[in-house]
C-alpha cells in the first residue's frame, strides 16, 4: 500500500488529462484486477429485492467511464486515492483525544481486524438502535473511545479513513442486510430514491434506473452504484464519500439538497448501497 | 401516454407579467397537453433558439440530439431525437411540449420549463440551497416562444 513514487503521481496526471481532451469510450467487457491479484466483480447479477427495475444485471460504475479513467484503478501506483488511504494508514496509528488512544489502541492491525467490515455498511447497531454509516461508526470510536472531537462528515481525513476501512474489503462482495430493524430505514432510502426533487423535477430513478448508459450532455450515465466509494474524483482531485455525491446529485435538479450525515442521506446511502448487493467494493476507485 | 383527463390552468396567483404575456399559471392547455397561443404574445425568434438550448437555460442538448445544433459538442440520449419535430407537431403541441412536457407525456423526466410551483424541495439554482420564492420559470415566455419557432424549421428531410 505505501509503494508510492513520485514519478508514478505524475504519470496519472498525464493520463488524465487525456481523459479530459478525449473521453475514449468505456470498455464494458473489460475485466477489473487490482495489482494483478484482487478480482473485482463489476457485473452480477441483480438482487431479487430490485424485482427487475435494472434488468438481470447490476454494473459497477468502473465499466461506464472511459478507458483512461478505467486505467488508472487497475494499479495502486496509478490510483491517486490511495495517496490518502496511505494518509489514513498513519491516522490509524496515531493517538488523538483525552484517552490516549489512537484507532490501533482497540484494533491492532487495520488489515486484520477491518477485513469484510466495509461490505456490510450501513449496518444497524443493536446499541444503539440505528443504521449506521462507516462515518457515523468512525465518529463513535473517535467521541466515546478516544475522547476526541467527532469530525465533519465529509471532512477528508474522514474520507479518507473510511477509504483506508473499505482497502480492507476489497474484492469481497456488498451485502448489506435490508431486513430486520434495518428495514423501516431501507423503506425511507427506497422512498427517497424514487422521489423527484427540485426544478428540474427528478429522482435518482429518473437518472440511474431509467437512464442509465445514455449520455446526459457529456457523462455517460451509470447505475450510480456506491461500491467504488469512497471515490477519487479527477474533477476535484480528492476522495469523495458518497454522500457529498448524492448531495451533488440533488442539487444539480435545482433542489434543496439534504445534509451529509442527515437521516435521510443515512437511509439513501443503505438503500443504494442494498441495490449493489453482489459487487465488489471497490475503494478507492477513479471517476471523473 | 398521452394524458387522457381534461387539462385545468389554475389560476393560482398570478405573478406580475408584461402586456400580452401569460404568466405560467394563467397557460391553458388543450386535452392533449398543446398551448395555443403566443406565451409572449409575440412570434419566436428562432435565432435565438441555439444559445437556449446549449448551455443557455434551456440545456435541451443535455437529452436531445438534434442534426441543426451538430456543430454543439456532446448532444445526449435521455430524449428522442428533434429532428422531424416540426413534421411531427404542431406549433400549439410544440409550444405544450416545452412549456410543461408532462401535459403531452404523463410522468415524462423532461423538466417542465414554465412551470413555478407544484416542486419537491426547489432549489436556489445550482446552489443546493432553498429557492427565494416566487420561483422563476426555467425559460421565459419569450424564450420559449424563441425555442419553439427553431423547433417548427426543423422538417424531415
Ligand atoms: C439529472 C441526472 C441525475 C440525477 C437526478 C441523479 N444523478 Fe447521480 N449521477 C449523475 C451523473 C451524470 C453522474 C456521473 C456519471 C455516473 O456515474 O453516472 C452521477 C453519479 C452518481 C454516483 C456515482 C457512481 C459512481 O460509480 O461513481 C452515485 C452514487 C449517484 N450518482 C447516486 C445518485 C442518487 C442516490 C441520486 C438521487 C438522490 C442521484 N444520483 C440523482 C446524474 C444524476
Ligand atoms: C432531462 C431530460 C430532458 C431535457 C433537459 C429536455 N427534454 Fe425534451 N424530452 C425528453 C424526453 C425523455 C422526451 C420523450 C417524452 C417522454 O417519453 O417522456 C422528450 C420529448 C421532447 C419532444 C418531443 C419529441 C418528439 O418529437 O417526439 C420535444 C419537441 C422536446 N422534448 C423538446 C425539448 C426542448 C426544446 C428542450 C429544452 C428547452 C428539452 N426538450 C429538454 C427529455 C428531456
Amino acid at each position: 500500500m505505501t509503494r508510492r513514487s513520485g514519478s508514478k503521481a505524475l504519470t496519472w496526471m498525464a493520463v488524465s488529462a487525456v481523459a479530459f481532451s478525449a473521453p475514449a469510450l468505456a470498455d464494458e467487457n473489460a475485466s477489473l484486477v487490482v495489482n494483478g491479484e484482487i478480482e473485482m466483480v463489476t457485473e452480477t447479477d441483480a438482487p431479487a429485492h430490485l424485482e427487475g427495475v435494472l434488468g438481470d444485471k447490476i454494473r459497477s460504475g468502473w465499466t461506464f467511464r472511459a478507458r483512461e479513467t478505467q486505467a488508472l484503478q487497475l494499479d495502486d501506483f496509478d490510483n491517486p486515492g490511495m495517496i490518502f488511504v496511505d494518509q489514513a494508514a498513519e491516522q490509524w496509528d496515531t493517538v488523538e483525544g483525552s484517552e490516549g488512544k489512537s484507532c490501533a489502541s482497540c484494533h491492532d492491525d487495520v488489515e486484520t481486524a477491518m477485513a469484510g467490515v466495509r461490505a456490510t455498511y450501513p449496518k444497524w447497531n443493536d446499541q444503539a438502535e440505528e443504521v449506521r454509516t462507516l462515518v457515523m461508526q468512525i465518529n463513535d470510536c473517535r467521541e466515546n473511545q478516544m475522547g476526541a472531537e467527532p469530525l465533519k462528515y465529509t471532512d477528508g481525513k474522514m474520507t479518507a479513513m473510511e477509504a483506508l476501512i473499505s482497502v480492507q474489503s476489497r474484492g469481497m462482495p456488498v451485502d448489506v442486510a435490508i431486513d430486520g430493524p434495518a428495514q423501516s430505514t431501507w423503506e425511507q432510502g427506497k422512498e427517497l430514491y424514487y422521489t423527484r426533487f427540485g426544478q428540474l423535477d427528478l429522482s435518482c430513478a429518473n437518472c440511474h434506473e431509467d437512464n442509465f448508459d445514455n449520455m446526459i450532455r457529456a457523462d455517460h450515465l451509470s447505475q450510480g452504484q456506491v461500491n467504488g466509494f469512497p471515490v477519487y474524483r479527477l474533477k476535484n482531485t480528492k476522495l469523495n464519500n458518497s454522500h457529498a455525491r448524492f448531495k451533488g446529485c440533488i442539487r444539480d435538479t435545482r433542489a434543496e439538497t439534504f445534509s451529509p450525515g442527515s437521516d435521510e442521506f443515512v437511509a439513501l446511502e443503505l438503500y443504494v448501497a442494498s441495490r449493489g448487493n453482489g459487487l465488489s467494493v471497490e475503494a478507492p476507485s477513479v471517476r471523473n | 401516454m398521452q394524458l387522457k383527463k381534461l387539462t385545468v390552468a389554475a389560476a393560482l396567483v398570478a405573478g406580475a407579467a408584461t402586456a400580452g404575456e401569460i404568466a405560467p399559471g394563467d397557460v391553458v392547455f388543450t386535452e392533449d397537453g398543446a398551448i395555443e397561443i403566443s406565451l409572449s404574445g409575440a412570434p419566436g425568434v428562432a435565432a435565438n433558439a441555439p444559445e437556449i438550448m446549449d448551455k443557455g437555460a434551456g440545456n435541451c442538448i443535455a437529452c436531445h440530439q438534434i442534426t441543426a445544433l451538430s456543430d454543439i459538442p456532446f448532444h445526449g440520449e435521455v430524449g428522442p431525437s428533434l429532428d422531424g419535430a416540426g413534421s411531427r407537431w404542431t406549433e400549439a403541441e410544440l409550444r405544450g411540449l416545452v412549456a410543461n412536457a408532462k401535459m403531452t407525456f404523463e410522468g415524462s423526466v423532461m423538466p417542465s420549463f414554465f412551470k413555478v410551483d407544484g416542486f419537491n424541495r426547489p432549489g436556489d439554482a445550482y446552489t443546493g440551497n432553498a429557492a427565494q420564492e416566487p420561483l422563476e420559470p426555467l425559460l421565459t415566455a419569450q424564450q420559449i416562444e424563441d425555442v419553439v419557432a427553431f423547433l417548427l424549421m426543423q422538417k424531415d428531410q
